[in-house]
């Protein structure tokens, strides 16, 4: 068994105990990187030279008698949508293809705190736009379970560096699906927080009132230590919540006795594959057996929430991705004969066609004469959308449902029609669009592809998130079970 | 055909906050370029805003002291478009709730007398970087310094109909900034910048005619000039069966007209919305009135005041409080002890025709309201006479010190002894028997001749009237 | 073609600097066509006096202090630059 197959608090004490160098477990981390990327290509860039030197700093200071905060010496991949001072970050997209940024994100500094390794920038869909890594404007990744499957998207390179054992964990953005969608389609941990929880600063931005950074793990519990670590407000972000951080080790291993579950009928009905559905009811069953209690309930508004989503997000992401016009950064088109060309062509050439697409429909929802039809139409809608969960939560703890309608998809198989795609995000977007925490977590195979449990709770309740994916995730096996490559 | 006009003028007004509005980079003009930038000023990927405190004190501080009502909830928009000094390719700007609306300024023309131009809206955003052309001629070059320093845009209503009031506006309304001390105000560092747009309809006709933009307007006197220009020019238009498009013109300085810069088409697609990064900024009575207490005399009262108090007429009060500069340093004079209308008069005469002459401002020179109350001490007391006042002036305005130790120093106290003025004079007299001839023959002419003669003898020193009288003396006893 | 024509999406793509060519403009306008109507479904619901939600938290007044921070230096901020000259960004010329 790899190293790496090791929980993050085992590793912690070996590290301190100097049973196990740091070096020995970065090395480790590129050895199975060079040993399965070339099949799950997950990695954009890799970071090793630093990442072997940072080890050998780390070790030298292990051995002087210095600190070893919880993640010290953690193997680590990271979106390449997030900022790493002097590490190339293109966002999957050809027109950052030479991007050297020289600021870090605030989770790059968290981390750092604790003196993470980052081993590499991972694959995503270009710009976070996508369901399923293949809009990358780099390579297509693989889903590990099997390598002819796509893994999910956007951050599909996250979830698959992690199923594959090439890192201890990695972190994602979650806009409408994309940290839980490529966690469940993998097999892995994947926690959306609560929009506030972990500062967006650094995070290139897709849709900024519905992103949030999370992390992507083998197990809940390592899944609480790097939210723990990554989690807190931040000056630099003004839509960062102020709101203490509490413990979140403290919420693993309590009882789910007594805890009021809400299904909705939404969630499990028309459009849910059976073998999906059936995985879920028997995740219920197992926390019934634990004492808690689960009922239908209803979310009335979500089937609206797909095309609201796609008006907000893709008219934020209209502005944000303005900013990429080959002036100050990027790969601009040399040839123009004038300024609107070099735009023009800069952004033609750089940007991928769902990223053109979402520009276009985020302009013109934006337009005058449209605002108020589209994309002030959605933002009502939002509210409605957030009342339904608001209602639920008034007398249950939490939400659970399947994170996706179905598992991974083959490759090309979605591709032709954005509406189709789209779908994939139909149980995961009406969660961005309330800015609540949600969790995937492994809970079993259907057609020999992992399944993804979703709990969902209150604002600021990833607490509770992590006490019910514990409680399921320690009575089964399912986050045992590791992919052949 | 009588017709009426109307003009709206958009001014933007730089804050004097020490860094920018959404980071912490300075403000600091000047720099070289490109050395005051940041991540979120250059607009890198995943940066985000965090908005300024005193940026919204200044905005608010201004919306006030121009009778804004102020916003008790506030928020941020972005104003998208494409173009090379603005980095993000949106503004953050205000969109539909501005700090402040419903503001209003009392002007005073010639022509319209006394009238009140209403301010539809004060609104923050971020300033443009600076665009130059390169010498290669097919390039321009970005300098992001400027990027990001914090704007007022102040927005008036139509209530402006001459080019006239239009100037009266920008004066008051920039001594209103600079008295409220949120802006320098400067038009040559553009931290002013005003855009006008003007159009003409026959009078009584509800309806706007269309209006035609003015740039480039780089001081108050262009923007008069410029109006003037192109009310006269959309009149011929009209009264020729021709029609006034929808333009966007500038104003040549050399050629003194109006050049046409572009026809717009429709309106601009700014797809404005909420700016997601910015959280809602409420404000309420507290925050208000800890600023409103911030705000000090405004010009129109400190007006009325040095009438009453000082007996000013009102030309010369409404001169001295035009600019604040000024004004503080006539208060300080006076306080200081000298005479309030002799401090005016050399305030108004001397130094404003200095500071014109070398294109400065008070607080550049040596000047200091210490001295010209010595000075004008002096005066009063007869050490000195009025011309040598002058001398020592562009000494005092140079160099600085103490005009009294001046005046010593260089021996230049006047001659006021009898005696010793009496010798000079009789030796004139002795010298010059041909024109006490002409006087007695009644060529007043001679006498001022003999008065020089005194003067230069004494190198201007000799009190003036005492010279007079002792010439006058002598001539009738000769 | 109910929602959206073929200038419209010309007009947009003017506005977004994307340059579309003739053979993409059919299918990105079907396409775009096809996703509004998508989205048009949102009219089914009556959303008369619903307040639209901008943010999902209900933070405010976050302000930040009036004090300088250190700069970047120029040839750190300019190192990611396609093109510089005496410490400018250099782009084609904006006189049309």
């Amino acid at each position: 068994m790899s190293i790496l197959e090791e929980s993050v608090a085992s590793l912690h004490t070996k590290i301190k105990n100097q049973e196990v160098t740091v070096a020995e477990l970065v090395e480790a981390s590129f050895a199975r990187i060079r040993e399965v990327d070339a099949d799950v290509k997950a990695f954009l860039t890799l970071n090793e030279d630093r990442a072997l030197e940072q080890a050998e700093k780390l070790d030298k200071q292990i051995q002087n008698g210095g600190e070893v905060p919880f993640l010290f010496g953690m193997p680590a991949g990271i979106k390449d949508n997030i900022i790493t001072q002097d590490l190339r970050t293109t966002c999957a997209s050809q027109l950052l293809a030479n991007f050297d940024p020289v600021h870090n994100a605030t989770v790059m500094d968290k981390l750092g705190e604790s003196e993470t390794v980052t081993v590499g920038k991972l694959n995503m869909d270009e710009f976070a736009m996508g369901s399923s890594t293949e809009n990358s404007g780099v390579q297509e990744t693989r889903n590990p379970w099997n390598t002819e499957y796509v893994p999910g998207g956007s951050s599909g390179g996250s979830a698959a560096s992690v199923a594959a054992g090439e890192v201890l964990f990695s972190l994602g953005s979650d806009t409408g699906g994309s940290i839980r969608q490529p966690a469940s389609y993998c097999g892995v941990v994947g926690l959306k927080p609560t929009y506030g929880r972990v500062s967006r600063y650094g995070l290139v931005a897709f849709a900024s009132s519905l992103d949030q950074i999370g992390p992507l793990t083998r197990s809940v519990e390592d899944n609480a230590y790097v939210l723990q670590q990554i989690a807190g407000h931040s000056e630099n972000d003004s839509t960062s919540a102020d709101v203490e951080v509490p413990n979140y080790l403290e919420a693993l291993g309590k009882e789910v006795k007594g805890l009021k579950i809400g299904v909705p009928s939404e969630y499990i009905g028309e459009g849910v594959d059976e073998g999906v559905k059936q995985r879920v009811l028997e995740a219920l069953k197992v926390l019934e057996e634990q004492g808690a209690v689960w009922e239908e309930v209803s979310l009335p508004h979500s089937k609206y929430a797909v095309a609201a989503y796609y008006l907000i997000a893709s008219s934020e992401a209209s502005a944000n991705l303005a900013r990429f016009d080959g002036v100050r950064y990027g790969v601009r088109d040399e040839n123009a004969k004038d300024l609107v060309e070099m735009y023009k062509e800069t952004r033609s050439k750089g940007f991928g066609e769902e990223v053109k697409r979402r520009i276009m429909l985020g302009t013109f929802a934006l337009s005058a004469g449209y605002y108020d039809a589209y994309y002030k139409k959605a933002q009502q809608v939002r509210t409605l959308i957030r009342r339904d969960f608001e209602k639920v939560f008034a007398d249950y703890d939490v939400i659970v449902g399947p994170t996706a309608p179905t598992t991974a998809f083959k490759l090309g198989e979605q591709l032709d029609d954005p509406l189709t795609m789209y779908a994939n995000d139909i149980l995961t977007i009406p969660v961005n669009l309330a800015g609540i925490p949600a969790i995937s977590v492994p809970c079993g195979f259907s057609d020999s592809m992992p399944v993804g449990l979703q709990i969902i709770a209150k604002p600021f309740a990833e607490e509770t998130i992590y006490t019910v994916a514990h409680a399921f995730e320690q009575a089964t096996e399912h986050h045992k079970a590791r992919p052949e490559l | 055909m009588n017709f009426e006009t109307i003009i709206g003028l958009e001014v933007h007004a730089e804050l004097k906050t020490n860094t920018k509005i959404f980071c912490n980079c300075s403000t600091e003009f000047g720099a070289p370029p490109n050395t005051h930038t940041c991540p979120v000023c250059l607009g890198h990927p995943g940066v985000l805003p965090v908005l300024n405190e005193q940026a919204v004190n200044y905005a608010m501080k201004a919306a006030l002291a121009l009778n804004c009502d102020i916003a008790a909830e506030t928020k941020f928009d972005r104003k998208n478009y494409f173009y090379p000094d603005n980095p993000k390719a949106y503004q953050i700007s205000q969109f539909d709730q501005p700090i402040g609306e419903n503001g209003w300024i009392d002007i005073e023309t010639e022509e319209n007398g006394p009238k009140r131009i209403g301010i539809t809206r004060i609104h923050m955003e971020e300033d443009a970087g600076k665009l130059t052309h390169d010498e290669d001629g097919g390039h321009s070059l970005v300098d992001f310094n400027r990027v990001g320093t914090p704007l007022i845009e102040i927005v008036s209503e139509p209530d402006i109909t001459t080019p006239e009031e239009g100037y009266a506006y920008l004066e008051k309304l920039k001594a209103i900034l600079q008295y409220t001390d949120v802006s320098d105000c400067k038009m040559e560092e553009g931290s002013l910048r005003c855009d006008a747009n003007i159009s003409i309809r026959p009078a009584g006709q509800e309806e706007f005619g269309t209006k035609t933009e003015l740039k480039n307007l780089n001081s108050f006197t262009n923007v008069q000039k410029g109006l003037a220009f192109e009310e006269e020019r959309q009149e011929k238009e009209l009264l020729a069966g021709g029609e006034v498009l929808q333009e966007t013109r500038r104003w040549d300085d050399a050629k003194k007209e109006t050049i046409l810069m572009r026809i717009k088409e429709g309106s601009d697609d700014y797809r404005y919305f909420p700016e997601p990064d910015l959280v809602t900024y409420y404000i309420d009575e507290n925050w208000k009135s800890r600023i409103g207490a911030l705000i000090p005399e405004l010009p129109d009262a400190r007006k009325k005041r040095y009438i009453e108090d000082f007996g000013l007429s009102e030309y010369d009060a409404s001169v001295l409080v035009q600019s604040k500069a000024i004004a503080d340093f006539f208060q300080e004079t006076v306080d200081a002890g000298a005479d309030s209308k002799l401090t005016a008069n050399w305030l108004m005469g001397e130094v404003s025709g200095y500071l014109n002459n070398n294109d400065m401002d008070i607080e550049e020179t040596a000047l200091t309201p210490q001295s010209l109350a010595k000075l004008i001490e002096l005066i009063e007391k007869g050490t000195i006479s009025s011309k040598i006042a002058k001398q020592v002036f562009a000494d005092v305005m140079e160099q600085g010190g103490d005009p009294e130790q001046i005046v010593k120093d260089k021996g230049l106290m006047q001659i006021s002894d009898e005696g010793e003025l009496k010798q000079v004079v009789d030796g004139i007299l002795d010298n010059n028997p041909q024109s006490i001839e002409d006087y007695k023959n009644g060529k007043d002419k001679a006498l001022g001749f003999l008065v020089g003669q005194v003067m230069k003898e004494t190198k201007g020193k000799a009190n003036p009237q005492m010279v007079n009288s002792l010439i006058l003396e002598g001539m009738e006893q000769r | 073609m109910a929602h959206i024509s073929k200038e419209d999406v010309e007009h947009v793509a003017h506005l977004a600097r994307l340059s579309v060519s003739d053979e993409d403009l059919e299918k990105l306008t079907e396409e775009l066509d096809a996703i509004i109507g998508f989205a048009e479904q949102l009219d089914e619901l009556d959303t008369t006096d619903v307040e639209p939600t901008s943010h999902v938290l209900d933070i405010h007044n976050v302000l930040r202090e009036d004090t300088i921070q250190p700069s970047l230096d120029r040839e750190e901020a300019l190192k990611n630059a396609p093109d510089q000259k005496d410490g400018q960004v250099k782009v084609p010329s904006v006189l049309e």
